[in-house]
C-alpha cells in the first residue's frame, strides 16, 4: 500500500475546488435516490407497526389482508429464519443478527411504538394501506419504560428475559435492562482527586436526537424464481446491507446484488437495515419487484435515533490549571435492543486531554424505544459535552481562560490516551491556538450575549476497501468506488486519481459500483470514505502507472527502470534520456491493444493508519429573556483536517456538523408521552435548525498531516458535531449566569430557569 | 375506485394523467409522470423538498392534490435548466459546493428562484427567512445562502 508522502508544492488537483462529477445530476433532478427508481410490475410494500411500546404478540391473523384483491404477499416474523444471538463487528459498532432480525420484524413481543409487526405488498399504495387495516394483531399490552434511569430500577419492566448484565462480577442471576458495563482508564483517580485544589462534580442529561436525514429509507427488491436478487436502496454501505440481508432472509451473499442509490443523508442512520429484508421477503413470496418507502412518521418512530443519556462527571485540577483526575459515569439508552454507543462514549470522554488519572464507566441500557443507530461520532458528543461543560466551569472557578485551560492539558503527539493508544501527530493544540487568535474570540459582545468554547475528539477509522480504475482507449479513465458518495467523495476521489495519474480531473468519470462489480467495501462512515477509498485509488493508480512505464519501455525497447513517469508523461531516462519522444498516458492508452492489452488497476486493501480528528469551536449566543429562546449569533469551527483534498466539501462537513450540534443543543428531542408513544414524529414538532435559525458558520482548516496517508488525509466528518453542545452551554452560562446541565436548552427550559433565578415568575 | 382524468401543463408541456382522488401532486409527478426531481421528505409540508411553482406560486407539491391540477400549470426542477444551459442558481450551487447529499437541492433551487423573481436584491436575512421552509441537514445552510446571494449579484450585473 502506498504510504510515501507526496510533496505538497506541485499539486495540480489536490487542495482545489472542482465541481463535483455528480453535481449536474443533483441540481437538475436527474440523480436517482432511494425512492426514485421504478421496475416494471413493481408492487408497493407497506409495514404495519405496533401502536404499543411493549406488548406480547399473542397472534397475528393476516387472512383477511391476504384475501383482499390486489394484495400479493403478507409477511410476519414467521416468514424469517430464527437467528441465534451472536455479535459481529460492523465498523464503529457491534451487531447481533438476532436483534437486527427482531428489530426489522417483531417476534413474540413488540418492543416500541412503531416496531414492525407485519408487512404487505400490493398492486398500489391504496390497496396496501387498506390491507394493513385488515391485519388483526392480538396484543397483550405490557408495562413499558422509556427512561434510561427508570429502566435500571429493580421494579422496571424487563424487555428481554435473557439479558444478564455483561461486564460485572459476578454475573447477575436476574435478568435486567442493563446489557453491559464497560470501563476504561489509567492511573489512580483517588490519588488524583486528593492532589486537586478544586473538584467539580455534576450530573447531566441529554435527550435522544434523530439523525434527521431528509430522505426517508427506501428500497426496491427483486427476487427471481431461481433465487437471485437485485436490491436497490439508499444506504451508507451496500456491502453491509447485502451481508445483513443474506443472513436475515437466508440467502447466499453473492446471490444478492445491491446497488446503492444516491443517498439523501445518513449521518450513521443508514448503516443498518430496516425495509430491505422485508422487501426481499415480500418479493420472494409474491414473485414481483417490491418498492418500500418509509413515511417521515416511520423514520422517526422506527429508525435511528441516537441515545438519550444520564451522566455523572467529576474533574479535579490544581490552582494553576493542571487536571489531576477525571471520572465519568455514563448511562446510555440503547433503545429496545442493546448496542448504545456507550463504549466509544466512554473512550472519548477525556480523550482530548493528557491525563494521568482517568476513569470512565459506561452502562448500555435497553428501554421501550427504537433501537439506536449510529449518529455522527456515535457516543462522543454526549460524553464530551458533559466533560467539556465541567472543564468550562473549572476554568471559570480557577480564573483561567477556557482556551488556556485546555492548552495546559491538551493531548499532543506522544500522549497516551485514556482508552489505550499513544497519539501520533495531532492538531488539538493548533486548533486551540487558532481559535484563540481568531477575531471572533476577541470581538465585543452585545447585551444578553455570551461566548463559549469547547473542543472535541473522534477516532476516525479505515477498514476494508476496494477501488478500480480502467483506462479507456482515448486516455480517459473510469473510477469505481465502493463507498456511497454522501457529501462529495466522488469529487475527492477523482481529484486523487487525476493527481496520481497525471491527467485532468474531468478526464476521470466515477461510479459507485454495485456489490457484485467490486469487492467488499465497508460503509461510508467513521469518517473513512476519503481516507480509505482514497488510499485504494492511490494503489490502483500506482498499478496503472507501473503498466504505463512497462508499455513505454516496450515501445522504446529500453529497460523499464529507465522510464521516468511524471505528470502523466513517460520519458526515457538514464542513458536513453532524450533519445525517444515522450509518451503521454493518452498515447500509451491509444496503442494498449497492441502493447499488451487493456490497462487497469484495482486495489483490495484494509486501510490502516487512520488518524484522529480534533476540533475547537467558538460560539456567541444571545438569550431572549422574555421567551427563553437562545439564538446563535456567531459561530467559528476550527478543526485539524489533516489535509483538505476538496476544501469546499471539508468546510461543508464542519458547517453541517456544527449546525446539527446547534439543533442538539437547543431544539431537538424525542418526546415520549406517559403512554410510551412518541409525541413528535414529524419535522414540525421535531424541529431541526432552519436557515433563519443560524448564522454563517466560519471555518478554519488547520492542517496537521496524517503521516500514514500520502496526502496527509485524516477523517473529517464526525468531529464537528462534538463541540457545539458544550460550547453553546458555556455561552449561555456567560450570557445568563445560569449553567444548564441538560439538553436541549429549549425555550421552555431556559425560560423556567430564568424565572427560577429571578425568584419565580 | 375510479381514477380521475386531469389535463394540465407541466414545465410548459401539455400533460394528461389519471390519478386516484387521494394522490397528491407530488405522488402524480413522481409515480405517474416519473418526474422524481421533486422529493418527498415529510409529506406534510414541513421540509420543502417537494417545492414546485404552481401557477407562478411557490408551493409544496405534497400539499396539493393531483386532482386539483386540471387547467393549471406546474414548474418543477426538471424544467429549470434550458437546453444545455443551467440556470445561474444551479451553476452557483455547484461552484459553492452548496449541496452535500443533494436530496434537498431541487427544493432549494425552486424556492430560491421564486425569491429572486420577487426580490432580485435580497439581504442575507431575507434569504434565510425565505428559505426557512426548506430543510437541509448536511450543509448548515452557509454555502446555500452564499450561492443564492452571489447569484443575485451576478444576475443584477447581467
Amino acid at each position: 500500500m502506498a504510504t510515501n508522502q507526496r510533496s505538497t508544492s506541485n499539486l495540480k488537483w489536490v487542495g482545489t475546488r472542482p465541481i463535483r462529477p455528480d453535481g449536474v445530476d443533483k441540481v437538475t433532478g436527474r440523480a436517482k435516490f432511494g425512492a426514485d427508481t421504478f421496475v416494471p410490475g413493481m408492487l408497493t410494500g407497506l409495514v404495519l407497526r405496533s401502536p404499543h411500546p411493549h406488548a406480547r404478540i399473542k397472534s397475528i391473523d393476516t387472512s383477511k389482508a391476504a384475501a383482499l384483491a390486489g394484495v400479493k404477499a403478507v409477511i410476519t416474523a414467521a416468514d424469517f429464519p430464527e437467528m441465534k444471538s451472536e455479535f459481529v463487528p460492523a465498523g464503529e459498532m457491534l451487531v447481533n443478527h438476532r436483534d437486527i432480525s427482531r428489530n426489522c420484524m417483531a417476534r413474540d413481543k413488540a418492543l416500541y411504538d412503531g416496531h414492525a409487526v407485519a408487512a404487505v405488498a400490493a398492486t398500489s399504495g391504496s390497496v396496501a394501506r387498506a390491507a394493513l387495516k385488515l391485519i388483526e394483531v392480538d396484543y397483550e399490552v405490557l408495562p413499558h419504560v422509556t427512561d434510561v434511569m427508570e429502566a435500571m430500577r429493580d421494579d422496571a419492566p424487563i424487555l428481554h428475559d435473557d439479558m444478564f448484565t455483561v461486564g460485572v462480577e459476578p454475573t447477575p442471576d436476574k435478568p435486567s435492562n442493563v446489557a453491559k458495563r464497560v470501563e476504561f482508564g489509567l492511573g489512580d483517580i483517588e490519588a488524583g482527586f486528593a492532589a486537586a485544589d478544586v473538584i467539580i462534580e455534576r450530573e447531566f442529561d441529554t435527550a435522544a436526537v434523530h439523525q434527521g436525514y431528509i430522505e426517508p429509507h427506501a428500497c426496491v427488491a427483486t427476487v427471481t424464481e431461481d433465487g437471485q436478487a437485485d436490491l436497490w436502496c439508499t444506504t451508507q454501505g451496500h456491502y453491509v446491507v447485502r451481508a445483513h440481508c443474506a443472513k436475515l432472509v437466508g440467502m447466499e451473499i453473492s446471490k444478492i446484488r445491491v446497488t446503492a442509490s444516491e443517498i439523501g443523508g445518513g449521518f450513521g442512520g443508514k448503516t443498518v437495515v430496516y425495509l430491505e429484508p422485508l422487501a426481499l421477503m415480500l418479493s420472494k413470496k409474491s414473485g414481483n419487484a417490491v418498492k418500500m418507502v418509509m413515511t417521515r412518521d416511520e423514520v422517526f418512530r422506527a429508525s435511528g435515533p441516537t441515545s438519550s443519556a444520564h451522566m455523572r462527571i467529576k474533574v479535579g485540577a490544581t490552582k494553576d490549571g493542571k487536571i489531576t483526575a477525571g471520572e465519568a459515569e455514563l448511562y446510555y439508552q440503547a433503545g429496545a435492543f442493546q448496542g448504545s454507543p456507550v463504549q466509544p462514549g466512554a473512550m472519548c470522554a477525556f480523550a482530548p486531554y493528557d491525563l494521568e488519572n482517568v476513569k470512565a464507566y459506561g452502562y448500555d441500557v435497553v428501554v421501550n424505544r427504537p433501537k439506536v443507530a449510529a449518529y455522527r461520532a456515535p457516543g462522543a458528543p454526549i460524553s464530551e459535552y458533559a466533560v467539556e461543560s465541567v472543564l468550562d466551569e473549572l476554568a471559570k472557578k480557577l480564573g483561567i481562560d477556557p482556551i488556556d485551560f485546555r492548552l495546559k492539558n491538551a493531548a499532543k503527539e506522544g500522549t497516551k490516551a485514556a482508552y489505550g493508544p499513544k497519539f501520533g501527530p495531532i492538531g488539538l493544540v493548533e486548533t486551540l491556538e487558532s481559535a484563540k487568535a481568531h477575531d471572533h474570540y476577541k470581538a465585543p459582545l452585545g447585551p444578553n450575549q455570551g461566548r463559549g468554547v469547547a473542543s472535541g475528539f473522534w477516532f476516525n477509522i479505515g477498514g476494508e476497501t476496494c477501488a478500480a480504475i480502467n483506462i479507456s482507449e482515448d486516455g480517459t479513465a473510469t473510477l469505481m468506488a465502493g463507498t456511497p458518495d454522501i457529501g462529495g467523495s466522488r469529487a475527492t476521489l477523482c481529484q486523487i486519481a487525476a493527481e496520481e495519474l497525471g491527467i485532468d480531473y474531468d478526464k476521470v468519470r466515477p461510479i459507485i459500483a454495485d456489490t457484485n462489480s467490486l469487492g467488499y467495501t465497508f460503509l461510508t462512515g467513521g469518517s473513512r470514505a476519503t481516507f480509505s477509498s482514497g488510499l485504494a485509488v492511490i494503489d490502483a493508480a500506482g498499478q496503472i502507472v507501473k503498466q504505463m512505464r512497462e508499455r513505454a519501455a516496450k515501445a522504446w525497447e529500453i529497460p523499464v527502470e529507465d522510464v521516468e513517469w511524471e505528470a502523466g508523461v513517460a520519458r526515457a531516462g538514464g542513458e536513453h534520456a532524450g533519445k525517444h519522444e515522450p509518451l503521454t498516458l493518452a498515447a500509451i492508452a491509444a496503442t494498449a491493444g497492441k502493447t499488451g492489452g487493456p490497462i487497469a488497476g484495482h486495489a483490495e486493501i484494509n486501510a490502516q493508519g487512520a488518524a484522529p480528528g480534533f476540533g475547537t469551536h467558538v460560539v456567541d449566543v444571545e438569550v431572549d429573556k422574555e421567551t427563553g429562546r437562545v439564538s446563535v449569533v456567531r459561530y467559528t469551527a476550527v478543526q485539524d483536517v489533516g489535509r483538505a483534498i476538496h476544501p469546499g466539501y471539508v468546510e461543508g462537513q464542519l458547517q453541517g456538523g456544527a449546525v446539527q450540534g446547534i439543533g442538539w443543543a437547543l431544539n431537538e428531542e424525542y418526546v415520549y408521552g406517559k403512554d410510551g408513544r412518541l409525541e413528535n414524529p414529524g419535522f414540525l414538532d421535531y424541529r431541526i435548525p432552519v436557515a433563519s435559525d443560524v448564522p454563517m458558520i466560519d471555518t478554519v482548516l488547520v492542517e496537521v498531516p496524517n503521516p500514514r496517508h500520502p496526502y496527509g488525509v485524516r477523517g473529517v466528518g464526525e468531529t464537528p458535531i462534538i463541540p457545539p453542545m458544550a460550547a453553546i452551554a458555556a455561552a449561555v452560562e456567560n450570557a445568563l449566569g445560569i449553567r444548564f446541565t441538560e439538553l436541549p436548552m429549549s425555550p421552555p427550559v431556559v425560560l423556567a430557569a430564568i424565572e427560577a433565578a429571578n425568584g419565580g415568575a | 375506485m375510479a381514477k380521475l382524468h386531469v389535463t394540465t401543463t407541466v414545465n410548459g408541456d401539455a400533460v394528461e394523467y389519471l390519478c386516484e382522488p387521494e394522490q397528491t401532486l407530488l405522488d402524480v409527478l413522481r409515480d405517474e409522470l416519473h418526474l422524481t426531481g421533486s422529493k418527498e421528505g415529510c409529506g406534510s409540508g414541513d421540509c420543502g423538498a417537494c417545492s414546485v411553482m404552481l401557477d407562478g406560486r411557490l408551493v409544496c407539491a405534497c400539499l396539493v392534490l393531483g386532482a386539483e391540477m386540471d387547467g393549471r400549470s406546474v414548474e418543477t426542477i426538471e424544467g429549470m435548466a434550458k437546453g444545455e444551459k443551467l440556470h445561474p442558481l444551479q451553476q452557483k450551487f455547484l461552484e459553492y459546493a452548496a449541496l452535500q447529499c443533494g436530496i434537498c437541492t431541487p427544493g432549494f433551487l425552486i424556492a430560491a428562484k421564486a425569491l429572486l423573481e420577487r426580490n432580485p436584491d435580497p439581504s442575507e436575512t431575507e434569504v434565510r427567512f425565505w428559505l426557512a421552509g426548506n430543510l437541509c441537514r448536511c450543509t448548515g445552510y452557509d454555502k446555500i445562502i452564499q450561492a443564492v446571494l452571489d447569484t443575485a449579484t451576478e444576475m443584477k450585473e447581467a
